[in-house]
């Protein structure tokens, strides 16, 4: 299956700006997610993008949603920016983003535009300080999945595929031109330089608390569709029984009609009375363990620099010992 | 008529993009500023270009247009409201007074703002003006630009990214990657580290009398050091560890479960129906 070779994402900081700026008002607003389209353009195995805009959103039921989108990109076509469709974007909370609905409709914008991808803002990392723009494709092997629609275990052993294999993350790079660079160094002056630093915050628990309640109701889903397809084996392997029970009774019973001189019965209607049960679908399990997989890496990340900081006040607490100690 | 502007980082970005695009024969580019107006400030949240074409004598700027654009916009974010126009360029000229009579339709009292794009005098200059009617009563009644204040504000997750767009400013070819999380703890205690160098060697300076000293920095260097608190060394060490034992426990915890989930996987795998 062709694969354009797409190997990084090039991203415009007007773009980047736009993204922050929209997902930060929606999240302001209500908890709704923030989703809008990229525009830029591929070259080689580099794909850039050079404008966006947001999309209304999906409750208002009067904005016919490609309307809006072709309106748009025509009036962008008159100041000459690119129009050419390469992604879409979507904000996110503590790295929820992996669903059911973003899984299709990446797939859709691949299977339309072979480079598109889909850029993922987390809104309350960012926040507390950390810029988190992360672009995703789907692997070959996921929408060669989505393709066939079957998300049984055997189609999924037959293609390798499974949480971890869903989503290629694509490296981001955040480039500016000499311009924006010369607007930025007069930009410097004028905001102020304690903004932004609140990262250094030791206040962590806040944060942790909202991932861990997070990751416990993933481990819950993940836990019933287990139990799921725990109930699944058991029945299966129960009919199995059932099935090799009356075999054998048929068999002795056919033993004994052919000592009598009369025609064995058939098997198949034995067989008709055990009809082959449907297996429930791995694809939402699948999707959760990604979910949770994408949760523990944050918490990960999250302890390590919490630690940090840490550390960097014992340091401070040792000097002042130090001081207060020699003086 | 002390108006202050505050402008957004966005709204800059997207100016300079708009000239960067502009079309060959231009040498200017206007577009519709948004945002909102409370009291005595106007913050500008928003923009984008308006097609136009400027000669000698006359000036047309597609209206419809930058109408559509507005409606197209507003149903995205409907608290965006048309509050003024840009122009890139160093100064105000004399269809800068056209336009603006035209955004004065559409809004109170618009603000125009200029971006100096041809860098003159070495810098790109962000000025901003309203129009200020003058004249005798009875006469004809003029119009003049006055400057007002304009600043830069931004929400936080602003500044992050605009901190992460400015490291491009001294690389070559002007890329960025967006940083780990320690590499960024690591900048900013190196940043501290340098602005304590700063505020030690004012302290020597002064002690030297090579420098004058200052109340107001001797003062807030008092609420420094007193900011600082004053703990025990039990009561810190059982504070560090415990907060350490807890971050230690939820890394454990979170390994424990991604093992898990590769088990599970696998197990839901081999198994056959």
């Amino acid at each position: 299956m062709a694969d354009s070779k797409i190997t990084y994402v090039q991203c415009d900081g007007l773009a980047a700006m736009k993204i922050v700026k929209h997902c930060h008002e929606e999240s302001q607003g209500n908890m709704e997610i923030a989703q809008g389209a990229l525009l830029g353009l591929a070259e080689g195995n580099r794909l850039e993008i050079t404008n966006c805009f947001p999309f209304p959103k999906s409750t208002d039921e009067s904005v016919d949603e490609e309307e809006y989108q072709l309106q748009m990109m025509r009036r962008l076509r008159r100041v000459n920016v690119d129009h050419f469709h390469v992604g879409w974007y979507q904000s996110s909370d503590i790295g929820n983003f992996l669903s059911l609905t973003l899984l299709e409709s990446q797939y859709h914008y691949q299977t339309s535009i072979e480079e598109a991808v889909v850029v993922v803002y987390d809104t309350q990392k960012s926040a507390g300080g950390f810029l988190t723009l992360k672009a995703y494709r789907l692997t070959p092997q996921a929408i060669q999945m989505y393709k066939d629609g079957d998300f049984t275990p055997d189609a999924l052993r037959q293609l390798k595929i499974g949480y971890e294999k869903l989503f290629a993350e694509i490296p981001i790079h955040i480039k500016n031109s000499t311009l924006s660079n010369i607007m930025m160094l007069e930009l410097k002056d004028m905001v102020q330089e304690e903004e932004g630093s609140h990262f250094l915050d030791l206040g962590t628990a806040g944060t942790l608390e909202n991932h861990i309640r997070a990751m416990m109701d993933r481990v819950d889903e993940l836990y019933q569709e287990a139990s799921k397809f725990n109930k699944y084996q058991q029945t299966v392997m129960r009919q199995e029984q059932d099935k090799h029970r009356q075999l054998n009774r048929l068999a002795q019973e056919n033993a004994a009609r052919v000592a009598k001189g009369e025609q064995p019965l058939p098997e198949d209607d034995v067989l008709k009375q055990f009809r082959p049960l449907p297996v429930p679908p791995r694809l939402n399990p699948m999707i959760v363990s990604g979910q949770i997989n994408t949760i523990s890496q944050h918490i990960n990340q999250f302890c390590s620099q919490s630690l940090a900081k840490l550390y960097l006040t014992q340091a401070l607490q040792g000097a002042k010992e130090a001081r207060g100690e020699s003086k | 008529m002390n108006l202050t502007v505050k402008v957004h980082p966005v709204v800059l970005f997207q100016i300079v993009d708009a000239y960067e695009r502009r079309n060959a024969d231009s040498m200017r580019v206007i577009g519709t500023l948004l945002g909102s107006v409370e009291k005595n400030v106007v913050e500008v949240t928003n923009c984008f270009c308006v097609p136009h074409k400027e000669t000698d004598d006359q000036v047309e700027a597609e209206i419809s247009y930058a109408l559509d654009v507005y409606d197209l916009n507003r149903r995205v974010n409907a608290s965006e409201n048309i509050v003024g126009w840009w122009a890139t360029g160093s100064e105000v000229t004399n269809h800068s007074s056209v336009i603006h009579e035209y955004y004065a339709r559409e809004c109170n009292n618009p603000i125009h703002l200029t971006l100096d794009t041809s860098l003159q005098g070495g810098k790109m200059g962000l000025k901003a003006y309203i129009c200020v009617s003058l004249g005798v009563p009875k006469g004809v009644k003029g119009c003049m630009f006055t400057p007002i204040k304009v600043e830069t504000i931004c929400y936080e997750p602003e500044v992050i990214a605009l901190k992460l767009a400015q490291k491009t400013v001294g690389t070559r070819n002007r890329q960025v990657e967006p940083m780990m999380d320690l590499a960024q703890i690591a900048e900013a205690s190196e940043k501290l580290l340098g602005l304590l160098n700063q505020v030690l060697q004012y302290v020597e300076d002064v002690l030297n009398e090579k420098q004058q000293p200052d109340n107001a920095v001797g003062r807030a260097l008092l609420d420094l050091i007193h900011s600082v608190p004053n703990m025990t060394h039990d009561q810190f060490a059982t504070m560090f560890n415990s907060n350490v034992k807890d971050l230690l426990m939820v890394v454990t915890l979170s390994q424990l479960i991604k093992t898990q989930l590769a088990l599970n996987e696998r197990l839901t795998m081999l198994s056959t129906t």
